[in-house]
């Protein structure tokens, strides 16, 4: 798996959502949307505060179902697939909540551990190496035994970043990863980002905010609209910058071109 | 398994090659070891690297470092490896990390590029040393000393918090007490009117077991009017407000504990301080408040609820008529023991309004705290109320009230 370039593997879809509708109740978030993740993106989800990014995550790992409309996992149509053939299609996710979602009685290495133990078979020293070496990666070496509380915001962050990991998932979903981290740390994240990509062959769907992470990293995305509750733009970052619609370039310039 | 292998032999088959192997079909890794220069080792990793084949411990590397002459140079050769995942990568880190416990030289040229990132990134940051954490649980004795002394440090604790309770009772008489009228008045509502149909409930059968099992033994004399007396005073002085005291204390002591705890764990309870609140002031006080006037009204009530049942027990099981049964009680009851029974009611409130909230107060910051604060909060009521009900009885005998 990783032998195979990046660039191969960017032609064949992996996530395809078409007319999406999201809706709590009656108030309807976004309507009509469709666009493709490919394998090995690193996808983008844009838009301004409150336009249902994270509610989009929801639809896409099985926890809402949407109002309207189909999410295709390879060829596989998610929510009407078998509830069997949903937790074996789950199991091969990642995902980071924007609130971190550790779980305040376990430490951060039985955070990391939980999802081991549950899912493979592996000796109780093997899991203990995983875990801190996915606590290395994302800097939290040697904080194995501290439990959530004990922990800063951005170092809860990075720590359900390590839990996401844990399976070496085919997709990852983070929700914010970098809100609440220091530049440096911040550009170290988008690095392991670009190597779970490039390395382990992973594909990539990530909220932010983040100027900078959204064209150091990104090479597909989607950006949402609250006013016209639907998508207003789709394709590769560094390529949306021109584009005419003129909310989505004020939002990629900050509104300085 | 390296115990099994006479270190000559190591040290001879290093001089070749030692390769090892796990050939389950279809899950199939190599690691196997060479010396190019005296003093440099090539560790040839090939084949499947992946998690689920039961790969090496780093050992082998370690038994390989320390036969023969001296290495100061690892190298390694991944040109044959086909698949690899986790599983490499946490090889490689244990190897990473032993070689620097040694003062090995770690040359990664021969890894894959990916490999070779993933791995300066997991060292970029060093470890954080000296947190005082271990994995492990301290000794015995430790841990009872420290549950003891934890003991210890919990009665300081709630006369503090008890003193701060009163002064905040000192700042709503002065009318300085921060709080809102409207959360007073869902919690009353939480605290009196919801809880009516259990306490009801409870109380009813409360009296009608007295009444029953007093009557079999009163009846042997004829002396079944006496019933009246039996449960109007049994019930009124004691058990009413016993019944209510533990309804409530599982009720509404779990919840708040429930409550508090729960804003602990989302800093909602700092967010107040922050803001120069006192979450004594406005979250406490209110809870008190409401049990303070509601524990009253809810022990009347039960006491009514008993002595109804007393009638219904004496009505339909011993012919006394409801007029005879109403005329009794009167003679046996006064106001004085309706009082008891209501002070004392009034006590198991505010010991369960303390209970809640301190252990709310107290709780920890994640999930589990919670459900410990709720299970502290109503054991401890439970004792406090007990133990305040054997008390007061005593004292209201010894002043013949
Ligand atoms: N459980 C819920 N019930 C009703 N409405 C909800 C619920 N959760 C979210 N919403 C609404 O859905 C909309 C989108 O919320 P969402 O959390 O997806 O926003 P977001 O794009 O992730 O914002 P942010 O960037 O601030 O995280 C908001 O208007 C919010 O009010
Ligand atoms: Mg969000």
């Amino acid at each position: 798996m990783a032998a195979v370039p990046a660039q191969q593997m960017q032609t064949e879809a992996h996530i395809t959502v078409q007319d999406l509708t999201m809706a709590y109740g009656d108030f309807v978030i976004q309507r009509d949307l469709n666009f493709v993740v490919r394998r090995g993106d690193i996808f983008i989800i844009m838009g301004g505060s409150g336009c249902g990014k994270s509610t989009l995550l929801r639809h896409l790992i099985g926890l809402k179902a949407p109002a309207k409309g189909e999410v295709f996992y390879d060829d596989v149509n998610f929510w009407r697939a078998e509830p069997d053939e949903q937790e074996r299609m789950k199991r091969k996710f990642g995902v980071l909540f924007q609130s971190g979602a550790l779980w305040s009685s376990l430490t951060l290495a039985e955070n990391v551990a939980l999802p081991l133990g549950e899912y493979m078979d592996l000796s109780p020293t093997r899991i203990r190496e995983v875990v801190s070496l996915k606590l290395a990666l994302v800097g939290l070496a040697g904080f194995e035994e501290f439990y959530p509380s004990e922990i800063s915001g951005g170092m809860q962050k990075r720590a359900g970043l390590a839990r996401a990991m844990a399976l070496d998932p085919d997709i990852l979903f983070f929700d914010e990863p970098s809100a609440g981290l220091d530049p440096i740390s911040s550009r170290r994240l988008d690095d392991l980002i670009l190597e779970l990509r490039d390395s382990l062959g992973a594909t990539v769907v990530v909220v932010t905010h983040e100027l900078a992470s959204i064209f150091a990293i990104g090479n597909n995305s989607v950006f949402l609209d609250p006013e016209s509750k639907t998508m207003i733009a789709t394709g590769d970052p560094k390529d949306l910058v021109e584009s005419e619609n003129p909310t989505v370039r004020t939002f990629l310039t900050r509104g300085e071109s | 398994m390296k115990e099994a292998l006479n270190p000559a032999e190591v040290a001879e088959a290093a001089v070749e090659s030692v390769t090892t192997e796990n050939n389950t079909p279809g899950q199939r890794y190599q690691l196997s070891f060479e010396r190019p220069t005296d003093n440099a080792l090539l560790v040839r990793l090939a084949g499947r690297w992946r998690l689920e084949e039961k790969l090496p411990p780093v050992t082998e590397v370690q038994a390989q470092l320390e036969s023969g002459a001296a290495v100061t140079r690892v190298q390694l050769d991944t040109t044959r490896l086909a698949a690899w995942d986790t599983g490499l990568l946490t090889f490689l880190a244990g190897l990473y990390t032993l070689c620097q416990k040694r003062g090995i030289a770690f040359d990664n040229a021969g890894l894959p590029d990916g490999v070779r990132k993933l791995i300066d990134l997991a060292f970029a940051v060093p470890p954080q040393k000296d947190t005082g954490r271990r994995g492990e649980l301290p000794p015995v004795l430790a841990r009872i000393g420290d549950a003891t002394l934890k003991l210890l440090r919990g009665a300081p604790e709630m006369i503090g918090f008890i003193g701060k309770v009163t002064l905040s009772l000192g700042r709503l008489v002065r009318g300085r007490a921060q709080y809102r009228r409207s959360d007073l008045m869902l919690i009353i509502q939480d605290v009196g009117p919801q809880a009516l149909p259990i306490v009801s409930l409870i109380s009813f059968l409360v009296g009608l077991i007295v009444a029953y099992m007093g009557a079999v033994q009163l009846a042997q004399f004829g002396a079944q009017i006496y019933i009246a007396d039996l449960v109007g005073i049994g019930v009124v002085r004691e058990m009413g407000a016993l019944m209510t005291g533990i309804i409530i204390a599982g009720r509404t002591g779990a919840a708040f504990a429930a409550q508090l705890g729960t804003m602990q764990v989302n800093e909602e309870i700092d967010a107040f301080k922050a803001l120069g609140i006192s979450p004594m002031d406005f979250l406490v006080l209110p809870r008190m408040l409401a049990l303070i006037i509601m524990m009253p009204l809810l022990v009347l009530y039960a006491d009514i609820v008993g002595v109804l049942a007393g009638m219904f027990v004496a009505n339909t099981t011993f012919d006394i008529s409801v007029f005879e049964y109403y005329q009794q009680t009167a003679r046996a009851l006064d106001l004085r023991h309706f009082a008891v029974g209501i002070s004392k009611g009034t006590v198991y409130g505010i010991l369960i309004a303390i209970a809640g909230c301190l252990r709310g107060m107290q709780c920890g910051r994640s999930a589990q705290a919670v459900g410990q604060a709720t299970t502290s909060a109503v054991v401890t009521s439970i004792v406090f109320i007990v133990i305040a009900a054997s008390l007061m009885t005593i004292m209201f005998q010894k002043l013949g009230i």
